[in-house]
């Protein structure tokens, strides 16, 4: 490692030198945003009763964190986020199996899926709360319908794709169809999975928001909607400024998952 | 004593919406215990087919095989099949890999894995089996392939070109080291290839088939007079370009 060629130590140079330009113009992007938004309110130029600005967002967080109250909204989108997630990949992954296990309920149901997928999950949100409810039971409903079937078609669709020479192997060896579906299909489309759930953090979260505007007491899309309607557009913003620390936390941790099973194998 | 193998009229047919391709017509032939029987064809003749029907993964449309003289479903014979790519799996070690078969079949039991253990050891294969098949070598990768055949103790062996994919100078050298190891294991083999060297220099019969849809042209004893005849030993005998001459005129002989 240490005797290394001129022309080598140069390129590694070059790609230190690239990587930290990212990083500061990244930084720098958001510190001039933040200041842009905080100056033009303070010199009026823009209205920060409807645009709020970086302060005034900050006095309303710490103002709440005060009597607790943003904890508990927080605290319930994330857990109703967390728990649609985990529905809708043990759904899909489910449902993505009974498919494989059966190539006539798969080509039976293909059409059903296409639609069910394209359809603007939001259509469905007031349905729900008709048929479930105002309560969590809509809100989570709502975060798995939002993302269920793009995984159970993207799921399946990994399964088909698997080698059949790679199945043949397991009959070779005296499996059983189980055998394949244990030993190869799933194995093999752990990855698939993983991408998919990178997608889904964010698809639940999207759900959650929808189904709190609607059926909501507690929460970041209750307090976004309540805050439009009483004029708090603090409350709008800062929670907007939540979510989005939150998606980007949860996407991290998705990542941090892929990283780990990318060390073992 | 009936043979190990023995195949009866053997025809079999694929089927799809553009119609019906007769793959094989008629194929009779025995297995004696212990032989080493290579078959050669044209592309696309069945040969593959072949060894899938041997090994019960599809179903004879007419004739009958039998192995030790009863029907393949209900025979107790043991049968290893060997793929032409390897297809270890990369989410699991070496080790895990060729014990893949005794994990299916509920056979992990210290003996079978003893074995194991012996052929890691014997074909050195034993400092690699906490490794990822991707830091193995083509030919390594072949050899725990077929260690993780062997690992059930298969009576016969069923070979599908499992030298195709790697190149000349590998393949000569695992084919000999294959060659080996089923001959030091004493087990009965059936090698399908498209190398009429490779046929030759493995095999005590070779067994030529017609194009599509194959039959059985001609079945041509390997007689190579030599102490510890190896397959690479056996390409330097005065005897195999004979062979290959023969074998070569009756595969171009169709016109």
């Amino acid at each position: 490692m240490n005797d290394l060629s001129i022309s080598q130590a140069k390129y590694l140079a070059e790609h230190i030198r690239h990587k930290r330009i990212v990083t500061i113009a990244r930084i720098m992007v958001f510190v001039i945003f933040m200041l842009l938004w905080e100056v033009t309110t303070r010199l009026q130029i823009i209205d920060s009763f409807i645009f709020s600005s970086p302060s005034r967002i900050a006095t309303t967080f710490i103002s709440m964190t005060k009597d607790g109250s943003i904890f508990t909204h927080i605290g319930i989108t994330l857990a109703e986020t967390l728990v649609s997630f985990m529905l809708v990949n043990v759904i899909g992954v489910a449902v993505a199996v009974l498919l494989w296990l059966s190539k006539k309920t798969s080509e039976i149901m293909e059409p059903y899926l296409v639609v069910l997928n394209s359809l603007p999950k939001s259509a469905l949100a007031p349905l729900l709360i008709v048929w479930l409810g105002a309560n969590t039971k809509t809100i989570i409903v709502a975060g798995i319908s939002v993302a269920i079937f793009g995984t159970i078609i993207s799921m399946y669709a990994g399964f088909v794709e698997v080698n059949p020479e790679k199945i043949k192997l397991i009959y070779t060896l005296g499996g059983r169809k189980r055998h394949a579906l244990f030993k190869v299909v799933l194995p093999s489309n752990i990855p698939n999975l993983i991408s998919n759930m990178k997608v889904n953090i964010g698809l639940s979260l999207v759900g959650v928001i929808i189904g709190e505007f609607l059926a909501a007491r507690r929460g970041l899309g209750y307090l976004i909607i309540y805050g439009s309607q009483v004029f708090k557009l603090d409350w709008v913003m800062m929670s907007i400024v939540i979510l989005c620390i939150i998606a980007m936390v949860l996407y991290k941790l998705i990542n941090l998952l892929e990283k780990c099973y990318l060390k073992r194998i | 004593m009936n043979p190990l193998l023995e195949l009866n009229h053997v025809s079999y047919a694929y089927h799809s919406m553009s119609g019906e391709t007769q793959a094989l017509s008629n194929i009779s032939f025995q297995v004696e215990d212990g032989e080493f029987i290579s078959i050669v064809g044209p592309s696309g003749c069945g040969k593959s087919t072949l060894l899938s029907l041997i090994s019960g993964l599809i179903e004879p449309e007419t004739g009958s095989i039998k192995l030790n003289g009863t029907n393949i479903h209900d025979s107790s014979t043991n049968i290893g099949y060997m793929l032409q790519k390897d297809h270890l799996f990369e989410w699991r070690t070496v080790y895990s890999n060729v014990l893949l078969g005794l994990e299916i079949q509920k056979k992990l039991t210290s003996r079978n894995k003893d074995n194991v253990d012996y052929m890691l050891e014997t074909y050195g294969l034993q400092k690699f089996r906490d490794s990822k098949p991707s830091e193995l070598s083509g030919g390594m990768r072949q050899r725990a392939a077929l260690i993780r055949t062997l690992a059930l103790e298969p009576d016969l062996l069923l070979l599908d070109e499992p030298f195709s994919a790697l190149d000349y100078q590998t393949r000569l050298s695992v084919g000999d080291d294959i060659g080996s190891i089923i001959k030091h294991e004493k087990k009965t083999a059936i090698l399908v290839t498209h190398d009429l060297s490779e046929a030759i220099s493995l095999g005590d019969r070779v067994i030529i088939l017609s194009k599509r849809p194959g039959s059985i042209r001609k079945i041509v004893p390997i007689h190579i007079d030599m102490e510890d005849r190896t397959a690479l030993k056996s390409r330097n005998a005065p005897e195999f370009k004979d062979y290959f001459n023969l074998i070569w005129k009756e595969l171009n002989d169709d016109e």
